[in-house]
């Protein structure tokens, strides 16, 4: 027996691991200092790079797919998407010192235009209707652990996912390792919030922010990428994403800059999105007030913490500056 | 001194400059900027779809310029984007950085859209327009007000808040939508009054669009010298610079914020009310369509000068029609034109640095002797500068 | 090249634009020893550390090490020559514990273990007699306990050349001593300390020897012993001159302003000032002396209307009406409004006296932007105003629509101070008026200080050198901890006496 609160977990869960990827790789990205508004374009970007990979991989592939070919070869693809898209960004905001929001909207403008004009130009070239399906890869990232059904709720709740939304948990769990407890995370947080500081104590200040802009861009990728083959199937639909990737970004003040807080968060928020499904009697006008509620949660959280003002809660301090060291 | 002691010293050192660079060479820096994104855009468009170059910017300057329609068209579009764009200027001088446009002018629409549907058959049209002005300004005000009132109580970060406050309007439309839907069912509220033309502004010497360019250029010049030549203009100034400063002689920093805000708000909500009541006659989700965000960069690419900014607007604006010629043209998706405005406004982004910084290459004796040819003698930050030859960097990155 | 010079630098030249910061400079310290460099603001010493710390990369010129010639091309390479630095501005993480800020940037062992590293930093601090809590956040130090992080991280890097850029500007004469016998245990170590400051005394009492700086140019590097301060100070500023500020008796002096028992508390909820009472004469200067964060800034900033104030009183006779007004919990506007004439050169003159993206005539109409009863603004006063200010003070600017930003230290501080007695003031308030300007342009700010004061003016002088407030002031205010500790005649005041009352406070005990 399964009960509805087993259900509606399940789903949020599955809801959130895309805002988790984005918000994780955000909090790498912002701890360096580089405030990237252009997430929402790198997992656009993240996403249709895992289903080129796969499309050309189902269709060069005769008969059943090898599972291990079926998952790296978007995986790479996404990653490497990802990267590029982050590079641009990391060149421009880093190496030229441009406008961070300005560079980020503008990332993402670009990358939500790729995404749509690839994935809507295999969907027009190769799709069935309009929409293109990759149900064949979409099903060896599905898996999930075999004995999950046979658990009831716990079964659900726990083990009914496929394998990327564990990575993203653990992937989260290990970057907030990083960041408090080792010497990297150290000097990545020394980097966001005093630049000069960092440099002066000889870490490269520049590679800091080029490496986590692009690890966190490859992370918030993999939502994307999650988003496509394992939330929808497999099945592109332009602006099928929506606003997740903003999501993504306002989790990461929820979770006040710490990946492990992001991982409840972002179960909280998956809950936010879908609750109105949950709630029995609601009439569609109604239905589209609760979708709402994400957006009206984090302006809470976030005038919550600007009233508090702790000095552990604010952002990094670099947040959104360039760095030159040659200023005076 | 020997080669070898030298090569060690990096090859390019960056020195902010001291001296503005003159007028003259900075635009023609920014002028090669916008024709090198353009042929990178080419190179892109031919790679991926194999068409002729020239056929296909044949294709983008019919889509913007290539009838009479299409340039009222155009021009009507730009119009949009201008006057927001124009709206938030004045918060991001003050250094209050408002991504909320999409949401007020939401708002606007909203509040437009509501006069028209609600009170449309009940006021003769003199006064519902002046209904309808009022409220759509004052539905940008509320949105936009908001969160200024945390960012001066408290530094609540406005960015942010604004962006969470877009997302708010947008499900605020996708929940009228279907309170308003027409017909039943549909979840959309189709064209308003499409009988009547209640609320609808009227056609100026039988141009449609014609009342709606009149008021952005009004605006356009209003704020123009708003922001230069009054009193409030010079606060924002003052505040956008230094707060410290601004509290030092006295002004109330909290009520600039709050004021600035309004106005930006306002200016959105005007916005809103031309885009429903003056060209779309309905409204949906999509009814801004990302011209909230687009207004940033325009601003920014325009230094905040009212007077640019009718050019740059102009610019992306001619992109977007164009590529959809394009797409239509020759059968490809329409994301194109994102794609393209975002190339563009890369190279504009990424060319400012060149204006504002001096490159120090090293002396021109070694540079000849051969030692440039050693890429580990690069100091790391520096080796990017050196290796962006002009286009490479972002093409690459685009092709992938 | 001497045997045992452990650095040794030749021909360096640093441009910034077209500003020459450095030309042609050498120096050489050796093992074991304290080399003090010596030079005015703006003579180059800041500039050349950067270069041997590896911030700012020379234009031309060769460094060595240990008599080989090295390239520092960041602060990595400088550690790696052990070289290290000690900023004037404390480069330290502030939500980082001093722990994690003196092991910031190295290498080994990917999990860094704050335990080892505490143990080390201990080790070190007995070594050299420091005393820190390392697992404390930087942000709940003092300055003195900052400045002891820093010095440890660079000992913590095993640096055997050790720069101190201005190390004691802003330490109490305690802490001062405290640094030094630090120092000297590092040089018996067999370390090489480049010490930077601007005060004699110190650098008699604490160097071995001495390298002159003057406006960028290298002057010579002189023994401790067979010099004195006389002749440092005539190597320092290029002709003999005497501090003597002409001060007149004051006239006419009547109560201007009486400030009784102040409250203030800062954001942390610290108490900043504590029951601070005096009076300030009209046609008098009176000087505030006292160490970097004592409260003469909320004093100041209390006075001009821009500090919430928990208790206490601020009044102010008008000279002419005899109307007292209670400005307390006023803004500057209310202050204004009320008819008083209150003017303020603030310490951050680009940061709150200045908008420094602004040109002269914008900077000249700040205060006077709202006349007028149109919603526009009127440029043609401001900009007769600026034209006249750049004229009598003699500012150096290409014109008057240069941002103030690209003005030199000095011509800001006129342009500010032009502004500030162009309004007629009955108060001048100025905080560190001549921090960083030249001795001209410093006799310039003193006399203007002083032509006012025989206008009727009461002046409100903060500053930092004792032997300035001595000569310039006619009543000096010592505060220490936001406490008054002594109110003096300063044409009778004793520097040592200044001296000791700054350190009176509730802290004094601490720092024992």
């Amino acid at each position: 027996m399964i009960s509805p609160v087993a259900n509606f977990i399940s789903r949020a869960v599955v809801q959130g691991i895309p805002l988790l990827c984005g918000s994780t790789g955000e909090i790498i990205t912002e701890k360096s200092g580089n405030l990237n508004l252009g997430i929402p374009g790198i997992m656009y970007v993240g996403a249709v790079s895992g289903v080129a990979g796969a499309f050309f991989h189902e269709k060069l592939a005769a008969g059943p797919l090898n599972p291990f070919l079926a998952v790296v070869i978007p995986l790479v693809c996404s990653l490497l998407g990802s990267l590029a898209m982050s590079l641009i960004y990391a060149f421009l905001t880093v190496t030229l010192r441009a406008n961070q929001n300005v560079t980020g909207l503008a990332l993402t403008t670009f990358g939500i235009g790729l995404g749509n004009f690839y994935g809507g130009s295999l969907a027009i070239l190769y799709g069935e209707g309009g929409a293109l399906s990759l149900k064949a890869t979409s099903d060896v990232f599905r898996t999930a652990l075999p004995f999950a059904k046979n658990l009831g709720s716990v079964g659900l709740v726990l083990f009914s996912y496929g394998w990327l939304a564990y990575a993203s948990i653990v992937i989260a769990v290990i970057a907030t390792f990083v960041i408090k407890r080792t010497r990297i995370g150290l000097n990545l947080r020394a980097v966001g919030e005093s630049p000069a500081t960092a440099d002066a104590a000889g870490i490269n200040v520049t590679r800091y922010k080029y490496g986590a802009t692009c690890i966190g861009g490859m992370i918030a990728g993999l939502g994307g990428l999650y988003f496509i083959m394992d939330y929808t199937s497999g099945i592109w639909s332009n602006g099928g994403f929506g606003d997740r990737g903003w999501l993504a970004i306002a989790l990461v003040i929820f979770a006040i800059w710490n990946p492990d807080i992001g991982i409840l968060g972002s179960i909280l928020f998956g809950g936010l999105y879908i609750i109105d499904i949950f709630i029995p009697n609601l009439t569609r006008s109604q239905q589209e007030l609760f979708k709402m509620l994400p957006y009206i949660v984090t302006v809470i959280v976030l005038i919550f913490t600007s009233i508090r003002r702790k000095r552990e809660t604010m952002p990094p301090q670099a947040l959104g500056l360039s760095y030159f060291r040659e200023e005076r | 001194m020997t080669e070898k002691k030298r090569s060690s010293e990096p090859l390019v050192r960056i020195s902010a400059r001291t001296v503005p660079m003159p007028a003259l060479k900075a635009w023609g820096i920014r002028l090669g900027a916008i024709v090198a994104a353009l042929l990178l855009a080419a190179v892109f468009v031919v790679t991926v779809t194999g068409l002729n170059p020239f056929e296909v910017y044949a294709s983008l300057w019919k889509g913007a310029f290539g009838s009479l329609t299409m340039f009222k068209r155009t021009v009507q579009n730009t119009a949009v984007l201008l006057c927001i764009s124009l709206a938030v200027t004045p918060a991001f001088k003050m250094r209050f950085w408002n991504i909320g446009a999409e949401g007020q002018v939401m708002a606007g629409c909203i509040a437009t859209a509501a006069c028209m549907i609600l009170v449309g058959d009940k006021l003769p049209t003199p006064l519902l327009m002046l209904v309808m002005v009022i409220t759509s300004i004052l539905a940008g005000v509320i949105w936009a007000v908001i969160p200024a009132f945390f960012k001066a109580n408290w530094n609540t970060n406005e960015t942010l808040f604004t962006l969470m406050m877009n997302y708010i309007a947008i499900q605020l439309t996708s929940y009228l939508s279907t309170v308003w839907e027409n017909p039943a069912g549909s979840a959309h509220i189709g064209v308003i009054n499409m009988k009547t033309k209640v609320g609808w502004f009227p056609s100026l010497f039988g141009e449609k669009y014609l009342l709606n360019i009149l008021i952005v250029a009004a605006i356009t010049a209003a704020v123009y010298v708003y922001l230069k030549y009054s009193k409030h203009g010079y606060e924002i100034s003052v505040v956008g610079e230094s707060e410290r400063t601004a509290k030092y002689v006295g002004m109330n920093v909290k009520k600039v914020i709050l004021r600035t805000m309004a106005l930006s708000g306002a200016i959105c909500g005007i916005a809103g009310l031309i885009i429903v009541a003056g060209t779309d006659h309905t409204l949906s989700t999509t009814s801004v369509g990302g011209k909230g965000f687009t207004a940033v960069m325009v601003s920014w690419l325009a230094k905040f000068n009212p007077a640019l900014m009718v050019f740059a607007s102009l610019l992306i604006s001619f992109l977007e029609k164009g590529a959809g010629q394009i797409a239509s043209d020759f059968r490809i998706d329409p994301a194109i034109a994102d794609i393209l405005t975002g190339i563009i406004l890369f190279f504009i982004i990424g060319c400012e640095f060149f204006i504002n910084y001096k490159l120090n290459f090293r002396h021109k004796a070694s540079v000849e002797a051969g030692i440039t040819a050693v890429p580990v003698l690069f100091e790391e930050e520096e080796a990017g500068i050196a290796e962006k030859s002009g286009t490479d960097g972002v093409k690459e990155e685009a092709e992938s | 090249m001497s045997i045992n010079a452990a650095l040794e630098m030749k021909g360096i030249t640093k441009r910034f634009g077209d500003l020459v910061a450095l030309n042609n400079a050498s120096l050489t310290v050796r093992k074991g020893e304290i080399l003090s460099i010596l030079g005015e603001n703006g003579s180059g010493k800041t500039t050349l550390m950067n270069m041997i710390s590896g911030i700012y990369f020379p234009d031309e010129g060769h460094i060595y090490i240990d008599g080989n010639e090295v390239v520092i091309r960041s602060p990595k390479d400088a550690y790696a020559h052990r070289i290290g630095m000690i900023h004037q501005h404390f480069k330290l993480v502030d939500v980082f514990s001093a722990a994690e800020n003196i092991v910031l940037g190295l290498r080994g062992g990917e999990r860094f273990n704050i335990k080892k590293a505490s143990e080390k930093i201990r080790a070190i601090s007995e070594k050299y007699g420091f005393i820190i809590d390392p697992a404390k956040k930087i942000y709940n130090l003092s300055v003195s306990e900052k400045q002891t992080v820093e010095i440890i991280k660079v000992l913590y890097r095993g640096a055997d050349i050790l720069i101190l850029d201005e190390p004691t500007a802003v330490l109490t004469p305690q802490e001062t001593a405290r640094l030094f016998d630090v120092l000297r245990r590092m040089k018996e170590d067999g370390k090489a300390i480049i010490i930077i400051t601007h005060k004699l005394h110190e650098v008699m009492e604490i160097s071995d020897r001495v390298t002159i700086l003057r406006k960028g140019e290298y002057i010579d590097t002189v023994e401790t012993a067979s010099t004195n301060e006389a002749e440092l100070t005539e190597k320092m500023v290029g002709r003999k001159v005497s501090l003597d500020i002409e001060r007149s008796e004051p006239h006419d002096t009547a109560d201007r302003l009486e400030v009784r028992g102040l409250e203030c508390y800062n954001g942390d909820g610290v108490m900043i000032l504590d029951d601070v009472s005096f009076t300030a004469k009209g046609g008098e200067i009176l000087g505030i002396a006292g160490i970097a964060g004592s409260g003469q800034k909320e004093l100041l900033e209390a006075i001009a209307g821009l500090q919430q104030l928990s208790g206490g009183d601020i009044l102010y006779n008008d000279p002419k009406s005899g109307v007292t007004e209670d400005l307390r919990n006023k803004t500057p506007r209310q202050i204004r409004d009320l008819g008083v004439r209150l003017s303020f050169v603030p310490e951050d003159r680009l940061g709150m006296g200045l908008v420094g993206a602004m040109d002269i005539t914008d900077n000249m109409m700040l205060r006077s932007y709202r006349k007028g009863k149109t919603a526009m603004l009127e440029r043609s006063e401001p900009r007769n105003l600026a034209k006249q200010v750049v004229d009598e003070l003699d500012v150096k600017t290409p014109g008057l629509n240069t941002p103030v930003r690209r003005l030199s230290g000095g011509n800001v501080q006129k342009v500010l101070v032009g502004r500030e007695i162009s309004e007629g003031p009955t108060v001048l308030m100025a905080a560190y008026p001549v921090r960083g300007l030249d001795i001209n342009s410093s006799y310039m700010i003193y006399n203007l200080l002083n032509k006012q004061k025989d206008n009727g003016v009461a002046v409100i002088f903060v500053g930092e050198d004792l032997d300035v407030l001595i000569e310039l002031c006619d009543r000096i205010l010592v505060l220490c901890q936001g406490r008054v500790t002594g109110l003096l005649d300063a044409r009778t005041a004793k520097k040592e006496e200044i001296g000791l009352l700054m350190t009176k406070g509730k802290g004094a005990a601490k720092n024992d």
